[in-house]
């Protein structure tokens, strides 16, 4: 299974605003639904997510149960050098996804 | 003419009052796992929430602009846009978007950190709201302003409420 999802342009001029998508596949199970015999179904979402270039963190967000399922979350950021985009994702039940892309700077 | 309109306005209330048995009982667990009962309660409960990040700083309305659709069909996932007038240089930038609603059983939505290195204060992504209410977006700057944005929507089928 992918699991994760994140799209960057493969190529980019340097010093240009890149936007990075990310999406993760997880229901996002928000705690407050019931089953048909009134049982609760816990909560299980995704909490954080942390978005890193070449190691260094650009962009981090703190997901709560009114994001949808399968969470996606579009950002930018300016493309300064040639390496790795990477992706991770944490949340309860100690969840853990991490995934990462090229990008090549010109 | 006038029979038929009596008769389907008759139908409508009985409608409406189906309904709202209906709606009673399904919100009765919702009511039941959060302490804050009804609207009043949850926008109070937004505004711990908003306290919580801002702490006794202003928050001052402008800058930021939130993009909601106007009608939401399904409330599971609605598309929300955030961007904030800022020009992201070391000096001045964003420092985090906090989003919060009104009507949710939670009034927490999402917190995004970004830094000088995003180019531009922009961030999506889809969120749940369970009822028509108003969505209201954060932006914590790095001279440690506040300043906040609204969006209204309506919202025809709910988050949230459903059985499985």
């Amino acid at each position: 299974m992918a699991g994760a999802l994140i799209n960057v342009p493969a190529n980019a001029r340097r010093g240009e605003i890149i936007e990075i998508k990310a999406m993760a596949a997880h229901e996002m199970e928000t705690g407050f639904r019931r089953t048909q015999y009134g049982q609760v179904i816990p909560r299980n979402i995704i909490t954080t997510f942390v978005c890193t270039y070449n190691g260094a963190e650009i962009f981090s967000a703190d997901f709560h149960p009114a994001i949808s399922a399968n969470p996606y979350v579009a950002f930018s950021t300016i493309a300064t050098e040639s390496g790795t985009i990477a992706c991770k994702w944490s949340g309860d039940n100690g969840y853990s996804l991490s995934q990462s892309v090229p990008i090549k700077v010109d | 003419m006038k029979t038929r309109s009596g008769k389907s306005a008759a139908r409508r209330e009985f409608l409406l009052a189906a309904g709202g048995v209906v709606a009673g009982m399904a919100l009765e667990p919702a009511t039941a796992a959060a302490p804050a009962s009804g609207a009043k309660a949850t926008v109070a409960a937004t505004l711990e929430s908003i306290r919580r990040v801002a702490g006794s700083a202003t928050i001052n309305p402008g800058r930021v602009k939130l993009d909601l659709p106007e009608l939401v069909d399904n409330g599971n996932a609605v598309p929300l846009s955030v961007k904030v007038d800022s020009p992201m240089t070391p000096s001045d930038h964003v420092r985090a978007i906090h989003i919060f609603t009104q009507k949710n059983p939670l009034p927490d939505v999402a917190t995004f950190r970004l830094g000088p290195r995003a180019g531009r204060a922009v961030v999506s992504t889809r969120v749940r709201l369970a009822d028509t209410q108003t969505v209201i977006a954060i932006a914590e700057m790095s001279d440690g302003s506040f300043w906040s944005g609204t969006a209204d929507t309506v919202v025809t089928l709910a988050s949230c409420l459903e059985e499985l």
